[in-house]
């Protein structure tokens, strides 16, 4: 994945977080051998951006951590860890984490007289020292508020731990619960002010969403939006994907429809490869049947295909296509075609999200269709639609992966306004529409834009045969198409 | 475990009061925890108490192991069940509550 902001740029050391999408929002991670402040209100996620901090750093950088808990207990942490392939237990057999139980509670501590917190210190030297650990956690140092009378002493000794922290050299992670019209409950920013990351986990229409921030990064860029983030089987992911680069490569490598005339109308050529596709129109248009067309052109090439279908199942699309003479089952058999069937409103918009980002990165396909694009407007509002596409699509051209996305146009409204606002963002966009003129219907498509190349003006009409769609140059009339169809078959 | 060698007074009938003071080094926190714990002692369980003074700094372990946090920590290991009290102790009206040997202020 690309960086968002380039590590060479600053002279700051970082310490990479391995949480997938995070290191390309803070151009490499935290700050090396200094605090950040993680905040955010209960259930956020913060120990498990935390925990990942450290098992990351064990696992894929070799440094060793420890995590002190004022919270949860040790065996309550692996417990919840665990289901994200995190096995605690190895590695504090290994001597590569060290998690300390803190436990504090106010009512069985008695304060008479002056006292400071040096024992946690030595507690948490001791942990450093005993593993050469380079990353620490402390969550959260607020329970400490709860569990001492002397509010004095304690945030002496806060300001001290975080001095001796830096002193220590160790990248840490300190979390805060979120106060109100505060970062922190307590004032946890007051002491930690290299870098302060802000989780917020909301529900909207029974959906929810996960967001991180980078609210501050002292001395270094970062990503400064709102990033959708998942808690799944295999830790954090961000979603970093923004338009914020434009920077991907534009191949001049062209790629069939799967439609002969199509790809006439396309400059004789067909579509770029990595670029955006958009096929709009009503329903029964025959949207569908033109990505089923591109996805066995790929196919036939021997690429990789992923069809996102968000209105009728895999099997259905496997009858319905087998009509117009496309067989589809061969290429999923053959494992070059996957379609991935679910309904829209089952999940937010960011699991949608990052659950097509997963399944994209996991079979590296050449080409991506979605079908409709449009359905995702039942579980978001236009703007995170189009935001959430714009992620996509970056994605998408990043990898060089050229997709079809189909929009179903509802009836009465402006075919030409495709009504997610995305066709700015598509490089070609086709609009099929009917037609009823005497006495029957018909169909046409024509090029409405394709950039880069000279395209077709022309309205062409659009039949389906036992051979798939054939298209013909509608001002001819629908009786030559047949002859037409006839020659080049 | 470096410890002063423990005063031991014989239980004699009564029950011992087992008590572990943690310190870190030679502070004049210690210093004063350990002096008016003696004082304490000696006042209201002259006879039937131990007590073993546990330094951090050469046990950095033994934090863990126990819970400790604060310095000076005092924890009455006996008679159950287990207080802590921390602090240098100056306060004796609470020390005394803290061990149980004062009713808790209502």
């Amino acid at each position: 994945m690309n960086q968002l902001v380039s590590p060479a740029t600053v002279g700051l050391r970082k310490a990479p977080t391995g949480i997938a999408g995070l290191d390309e929002i803070t151009g490499g991670g935290l700050p090396a051998g200094r605090p950040t402040l993680v905040c955010g209100s209960a259930g956020c996620g913060k120990t498990l951006l935390a925990m990942e901090f450290l098992v990351r750093g064990i696992l894929d950088h070799g440094e060793p951590g420890v995590f002190m808990s004022f919270e949860e207990r040790t065996e309550e942490l692996a417990e919840n860890v665990r289901s994200l392939g995190f096995d605690l237990e190895d590695l504090i057999e290994r001597q590569q984490l060290v998690v300390d139980y803190v436990h504090v509670e106010r009512s069985e501590i008695e304060e008479t007289g002056e006292y400071d917190l040096e024992g946690l210190f030595l507690r948490l030297g001791w942990a450093i020292d005993s593993i050469g650990a380079k990353r620490v956690v402390l969550d959260t140092l607020e329970v400490l508020f709860g569990g001492l009378e002397n509010q004095g002493i304690l945030r002496a000794e806060l300001r001290r731990l975080f001095r001796w922290l830096k002193e220590k050299g160790v990248t840490a992670i300190v979390t805060g619960e979120r106060g109100d019209g505060a970062l922190t409950r307590h004032g946890l920013e007051e002491y930690v002010s290299d870098c302060v990351i802000l989780l917020d986990h909301r529900v909207t229409d029974q959906l929810s969403t996960r967001r991180l921030r980078v609210v501050k990064y002292r001395g270094s860029v970062h990503g400064t939006n709102e990033y959708p983030f998942l808690i799944d089987e295999r830790g954090i992911e961000v979603l970093p994907i923004t338009s914020l680069g434009l920077a991907h490569a534009a191949s001049t490598e062209r790629i069939s429809s799967g439609i002969p005339e199509l790809d006439e109308m396309l400059g004789g050529e067909g579509y770029y490869r990595g670029s955006s596709v958009l096929v709009s129109g009503r329903a029964g248009t025959g949207k569908t049947s033109l990505s089923a067309h591109f996805v066995d052109a790929a196919c036939r090439r021997g690429e990789r295909c992923v069809y996102f279908a968000f209105e009728e199942s895999a099997s259905q699309i496997v009858r319905n296509m087998r009509s117009i003479g496309l067989d589809l089952e061969p290429w999923m058999r053959q494992g070059l075609l996957e379609i991935h069937a679910s309904r829209p409103t089952l999940h937010g918009l960011e699991r949608h999200l990052v659950t097509m980002y997963k399944t994209i990165r996991t079979a590296m396909p050449r080409v991506v269709v979605v079908d409709p694009v449009t359905n995702f407007v039942n579980t978001g509002s236009v703007e995170q639609v189009g935001s959430m596409l714009v992620r996509l699509i970056d994605l998408l051209k990043t990898e060089e992966i050229t997709a079809l996305f189909t929009s179903l146009t509802q009836g009465g409204m402006d075919l030409e306004s495709s009504e997610i606002g995305v066709s700015s963002l598509m490089d070609t966009w086709l609009l099929v529409r009917d037609t009823e003129a005497n006495g029957a219907r018909s169909r046409t498509l024509n090029v409405i834009k394709s950039r880069g190349m000279a395209h077709s003006s022309q309205v062409r009409e659009f039949s389906f045969s036992d051979r798939g769609v054939r298209l013909v140059d509608a001002s001819r009339g629908a009786a030559e198409a047949k002859p037409r169809i006839r020659r080049q078959a | 475990m470096t410890t002063q060698p423990p005063e031991t007074g014989n239980g004699e009938g009564g029950e011992l009061w087992d008590l572990r003071l943690y310190v870190a080094g030679h502070t004049p926190k210690s210093v004063a925890a350990i002096a008016n714990l003696q004082r304490l002692c000696e006042e209201h369980l002259a006879g039937k108490y131990r007590v073993e003074v546990v330094d951090l700094v050469a046990n950095p372990q033994l934090a863990r192991a126990d819970q400790i946090l604060a310095i000076p920590t005092l924890v009455r290991r006996l008679p159950v069940p287990m207080r802590k009290i921390i602090g240098d102790l100056s306060n004796s009206e609470r020390v005394l509550v803290g061990l149980d040997l004062r009713p808790r202020p209502a």
